[in-house]
């Protein structure tokens, strides 16, 4: 028996092995830049058009109304269906950015809708955020205890 | 001018996404999260504000920029209103951008339908 799982598992990797969609690594890294960069120079892009039209806002203003901005563009493109295949082009292009950040939160928001508002939105909103929002969470304060001390 | 650095510095930060994407086989949760607490660590030893200087977007718009605003707030706060404020401030900084993105989920979510199946 011991020896059969063996076997079986060792297929099974191969199999894995063998269907997993093979990126080329150039292509894609080149894709990914691509995006990533001109995402954030879009992110520049608004920040300066904000800080033109309000001269008198501070600068951490701008910029939580630069991601919010950024944030709203992303959710947007995710309900037409866009960004999925922008995601498809980019890979880690479009999930590093915070575009990517609001994609993972309405994505599987759309998917699971039809579980209802309660137990398909707003629970599965927060399958993908939710582990970034604890880890933040924790490791700011444990920082910020930190430098208490210092 | 400038442009050309957020160009180069957010591309560089995507792509190093993407490395781990190919590399590791991790999922994006992972790479959200790896991203967040590289935040928190660069801005921890005061790297960030260094470098968000000459990137401006290229290191605020990727998820980094997320984590280090929540930890240089938790900072600021800690430093100005003691223990409190490193419970109170890095939600603080960040409570636009998590408040937006579940809003906009939300209403997007009533919105629209799932594109996948169709």
């Amino acid at each position: 028996m011991q020896v059969d799982e063996k076997k079986r598992n060792e297929a099974y990797n191969r199999y894995v092995k063998a269907k997993i969609p093979k990126t080329k690594p150039w292509p894609s890294l080149f894709n990914s830049f691509l995006v990533g960069g001109i995402i954030c120079c879009l992110g520049q892009g608004i920040n300066d058009l904000i800080l033109i039209w309000f001269p008198n806002m501070s600068e951490q203003t701008a910029w939580a109304y630069t991601l919010i901005t950024l944030i709203f563009i992303a959710a947007f493109l995710t309900g037409i269906g866009i960004y999925d295949k922008i995601g498809k082009f980019a890979g880690g292009g479009s999930i590093v950015p915070i575009t990517g950040f609001s994609n993972s939160i309405t994505s599987p928001a759309i998917e699971f809708k039809h579980e209802g508002i309660i137990y398909g939105i707003c629970v599965k909103m927060f399958t993908i955020a939710g582990p970034v929002i604890v880890c933040g969470v924790v490791s700011s304060i444990i920082v910020g205890i930190i430098y208490l001390f210092i | 001018m400038y442009y050309l650095w957020v160009f180069l510095i957010g591309g560089f930060i995507c792509m190093l996404g993407e490395v781990l994407l190919i590399y590791t086989n991790i999922t994006s949760a992972r790479i959200l999260v790896t991203f967040v607490l590289i935040g928190v660590l660069l801005q921890a030893f005061g790297i960030f504000d260094p470098i968000s200087q000459i990137a401006r977007a290229g290191i605020n718009v990727p998820i980094i920029g997320f984590g280090a605003s929540l930890a240089k707030g938790a900072i600021m706060a800690a430093q100005s209103k003691g223990l409190i404020g490193a419970f109170t401030g890095g939600l603080e900084t960040t409570a636009g951008g998590i408040a937006a993105a579940i809003l906009f989920a939300f209403i997007f979510a009533l919105i629209f339908r799932s594109k996948t199946k169709s």
